[in-house]
């Protein structure tokens, strides 16, 4: 089955101002929302109990209420997780850091389970999470670390097999998609936990690699089409690897959803937040990347090898053209 | 004709053999078994088989084999039911010298064991469990030591006849204020050469004053003991608990990780492993043949408790009381007896047990002297209602009996041991002392119902998409297509191989790993043979574009495949527990894919259009 029976040929470079313009407005707005509306961080992050439990049968979260409010717990947190007969409740962190109350928060868990079991007998536990607070500052610090360092390795693996302008090119476009990826989490407030962070992290991987392989392209046609201007030849790359991208991001996007609808709620967040950076990356990989590398006005001579630069002007000297 | 390598035919086939080899075992189902071994870790006697035998016909269950496997006794069901029901009756007729622990047996064939074959371990979150993450309280083992030099010091002066004005802690520091710079000199001298691990320093001042302060090294030795004692403590619990294949490892400075796997009761836990051990040093009655008149009669002299000892059970009378017992225990270690250089255990008091030690032994030079361990556990057992009764149990064992060849105070050490025994004596001494307090920081505990979903949940994500990434690639690029769907498929098996090889742990995130694996695992050949249709495009004879294909191509597939690799091993290193696992099978699968995407396609391509004249390519 062919799609193309040839290359197809789609200025893309065209509209490079119009899209940065767009793209620099969208980024704008996911910020707002990040900082205004704010994360719904999970309580790896956020710290806190959660505790689900299965009933026999459909139960009134009243009722769960009820019994939580006679077992001291009047400000937690219930909700249906999945069915009406699969229960969620959560706890914030208690306040205090000293001894005494840390080892209360940790019993927490074990007191909202004597509390229900007054209530009624067959409940069963499905599963106790328990962040301290401490551990969930450790937790969230670990996280923006391992986003800086992900960012530093990517920029610098970059500039070493490339150049520094498409480096700055790939971390614009990887500041994208995190932008993207983490403003539309905050719009749909889908819980942000470690899986969650491990996703964003994932598809930051993931966008480079289309990055890289358009300018893959652009290195391998600048250093052969020797006579085409550099726009074209960006705009020839994109579209010499565009039916690729297309169907590395459908195969990509099917296992993704696949795991949206199958894997469960321990990988929901995960699959979303993978979902949607597949699809901003696609963008952002022709439009960000390429873009602020042209914006960066990359030359032919960017890319020639350094060893090349010595041998082409040796030969410039005898007259030689390559 | 392009001649291809041999080489890489014989790793392909050498990978695929040794792949499917290694990523067998996870094809084989693990058994519920409940898994017998002795307390004390000795062999199970000849006999054991029968025993076992016995207990479960009693309450008419029957197992699908029994047999001993290394140093433990085996028994597995066929239903997770009946093994709930064979460990309590298990428990209840062999008794407590006995660990009588839930487990997944393996069902993987001797053969493959041999070569070391064995199943991927799966997570909390798939098999079900308990993690814990403990933080040691290390302010307040270090404001004990303050505390203890701060009682130390003044008798150790007064032992000196150097005497003081005030004293007092302030912070970490101990401050001794004296009357005139003479005795304060004198006391800086004094306790420089007795308290090596102090730093005393004299500050300027009116009043002629001293602090001793801890050394970093000293602090950090305190620290590093509070946590390794509450390791031991925690081990020898968790070893009671019945739990198989438990993690139980220091995590960082004062982090303490546990976890438990196929533990369904997190309360149960808890309440064990918060129970309390300490220690007695008593005095023995040293009346011949009284203690075993009294193991036999059960008439105890009034002034003597009767014990027996942990190793070979043998009866003392011990008198009531006690010269010190666990809270005034500083340190207790292994070492060398300097004079005989046999292995002994090196104990240091506090001073308040250092000098009731030393009138102790002052007058009883040449008697025997016990060391009782007392600890309270609870055993959870189901009655004839199957409803849960817990039980408290005391343990009192006597850990050492030994003369006394001097009259001792601060520090002292038992000789007459074994290497062994050396080693253990000094576990169970740390283990009764008293503890920093330890506060659980983490919890995740997994219901088994929850972790059976988890499984099939993610075996059915990763089948779909297998399936759907297949169709595609087929109907896609049809016979080039079919070659992308093998290599994806050996591909799936080599990464299970290595997991296996490696026994990374399998988690859902790890699951989640895999099927992004299987999605990104393609590119490389939609890379390869997009490229193949350009260079026929471009008029290139069909055996030309396939080598062109693949040689272009490589390079771009390991370019793009790295950065996901720094993102991975990114999370790798600061990802904790289960996200570590997704890096893991990230890392692992990028790796695989582009040896199965390119050498892999390339060896089935060479072969299949070898010799034949084409005219154009199926892809």
């Amino acid at each position: 089955m062919r799609v193309f029976s040839r290359v197809p040929k789609i200025d893309f470079m065209a509209q490079r101002k119009v899209a940065l313009g767009l793209s620099i407005l969208l980024s704008l707005i996911a910020i707002g929302l990040i900082i205004g509306r704010g994360l719904n961080f999970g309580i790896d992050f956020k710290g806190g109990v959660l505790v689900e439990v299965v009933y026999p049968q459909t139960v009134q979260l009243e009722d769960v209420r009820g019994s939580l409010n006679k077992g001291g717990y009047p400000d937690a947190v219930v909700q249906y997780f999945g069915n009406t007969s699969d229960v969620l409740i959560r706890l914030l962190p208690q306040a205090g850091t000293d001894g005494a109350s840390k080892a209360a928060s940790a019993e927490i868990s074990t007191k909202v389970l004597q509390a229900l079991d007054a209530q009624r007998n067959h409940v069963q536990l499905r599963r106790i999470e328990f962040v301290g607070p401490e551990v969930g500052k450790e937790l969230s610090e670990d996280g923006v670390i391992a986003l800086f360092f992900a960012f530093l390795g990517i920029g610098i693996y970059v500039a070493f097999r490339f150049e520094w302008k498409f480096s700055f090119g790939s971390i614009a476009a990887l500041t994208h998609d995190a932008i993207m990826t983490v403003g539309f989490l905050s719009l749909i407030q889908e819980e942000f936990d470690l899986t969650t962070l491990a996703g964003v992290l994932a598809m930051l991987g993931y966008s480079n690699n289309e990055t890289i392989v358009i300018f893959d392209r652009v290195r391998e046609n600048l250093i052969g089409l020797r006579k085409q201007p550099v726009m074209d030849i960006i705009n020839l790359s994109i579209n010499q690897t565009l039916l690729r991208s297309i169907i590395t991001h459908f195969t990509v996007l099917m296992v993704l959803f696949c795991l949206f609808f199958f894997g469960g709620k321990s990988v929901h967040s995960f699959s979303v937040a993978m979902i949607v950076g597949v699809l901003v990356a696609t963008y952002s990989s022709i439009y960000i990347s390429s873009g602020v590398t042209v914006l960066l006005d990359i030359k032919r001579e960017d890319l020639i090898p350094p060893e090349d630069h010595t041998k082409a002007n040796g030969r410039d000297k005898d007259g030689a053209v390559v | 004709m392009h001649q291809y390598p041999l080489w890489k035919t014989v790793t392909l086939i050498v990978a695929t053999l040794l792949g499917a080899l290694y990523a067998l075992p996870n094809v084989y189902r693990e058994s519920p078994a409940v898994q017998i071994a002795t307390l004390s870790g000795d062999a199970l006697p000849a006999d054991f088989g029968d025993e076992v035998a016995k207990a479960l016909a009693a309450d008419q269950l029957s197992d699908e084999s029994s047999r001993a496997e290394k140093n433990q006794w085996v028994v597995r069901f066929a239903s997770t039911e009946t093994q709930l029901k064979a460990v309590d009756s298990l428990k209840q007729a062999l008794g407590p010298t006995y660990v009588v622990a839930l487990n997944l047996a393996s069902n993987t064939p001797a053969w493959l064991e041999a070569i070391g074959a064995k199943p991927m371990p799966l997570g909390l979150d798939l098999r079900g469990g308990v993690h814990l993450l403990l933080e040691v309280d290390i302010d307040d083992a270090r404001k004990a030591a303050v505390q203890r030099y701060l009682s130390d010091l003044p008798t150790f002066l007064r032992k000196q006849d150097i005497r003081y004005t005030a004293r007092r802690a302030q912070g970490d520091t101990v401050v001794l204020e004296f009357a005139d710079a003479d005795k304060l000199e004198k006391a800086r001298a004094a306790i420089s050469k007795e308290y090596k691990e102090l730093t005393v320093t004299v500050p300027a001042g009116s009043t002629p004053t001293l602090q001793a302060r801890m050394s970093d090294e000293e602090a950090k030795r305190i620290v590093d003991y509070a946590v390794q004692q509450n390791l031991i403590t925690l081990r020898n619990r968790v070893n009671r608990l019945g739990v198989t294949e438990p993690v139980v490892q220091r995590q960082g400075a004062d982090r303490i990780l546990l976890q438990l796997p196929g533990v369904q009761d997190p309360t149960r836990a808890k309440v064990i492993l918060s129970s309390t051990a300490t220690l007695e040093y008593r005095a023995v009655d040293e009346t011949i043949g009284a203690a075993e008149s009294a193991a036999q009669t059960g008439l105890i002299p009034p002034d003597d408790d009767l014990f027996y000892t942990r190793e070979g059970h043998r009866p003392y009378l011990l008198k009531k009381d006690v010269i010190v017992s666990g809270p005034q225990l500083v340190d207790a270690a292994p070492t060398v007896d300097q004079q005989s250089g046999t292995p002994a255990v090196s104990v240091t008091l506090d001073s308040t047990g250092a000098s009731k030690m030393f009138d102790f032994t002052r007058q009883n030079v040449g008697k025997p002297m016990a060391v009782l361990y007392k600890e309270t556990v609870y055993d959870t057992n189901h009655n004839a209602q199957g409803d849960e009764i817990r039980e408290r149990r005391d343990i009192n064992d006597i850990i050492n009996v030994a003369n006394i060849r001097e009259p001792f105070g601060k520090r002292f050490q038992t000789t007459g041991l074994g290497q062994k025994e050396a080693h253990d004596l000094s576990e169970l001494l740390k283990s009764g002392a008293l503890a920093a307090p330890i506060a659980i920081v983490e919890e995740r505990t997994v219901g088994p119902s929850l972790g059976a979903d988890n499984i099939r949940r993610g075996t059915e994500a990763a089948i779909a998409g297998f399936c759907l990434v297949v169709v595609f690639m087929a109907v896609y690029y049809t016979v080039f297509g079919l070659f992308a769907d093998i290599a994806l498929l050996l591909n799936v098996i080599i990464l299970v191989a290595v997991l296996s090889v490696f026994q990374a742990t399998l988690t859902m995130p790890g699951i989640a790993g895999m099927v992004l694996t299987l999605g990104m695992a393609v590119d490389a050949n939609v890379l390869i043979n997009e490229r193949i249709r350009e260079e026929l495009r471009l008029g290139l004879s069909p055996h030309a574009a396939m080598n062109a294909g693949y040689e272009r191509a490589f390079l771009t597939i390991a370019d793009s495949n790295v950065t996901t690799f720094i993102a991975a091993f990114v999370l790798f290193l600061l990802g904790q527990g289960s996200v570590k696992g997704f890096a893991v099978t990230l890392m692992i699968g990028l790796a695989t894919s582009i040896f199965t995407a390119t050498v892999g396609t390339r060896t089935i391509a060479h072969y299949v259009f070898k010799g034949r004249k084409l005219k154009d390519l199926p892809v």
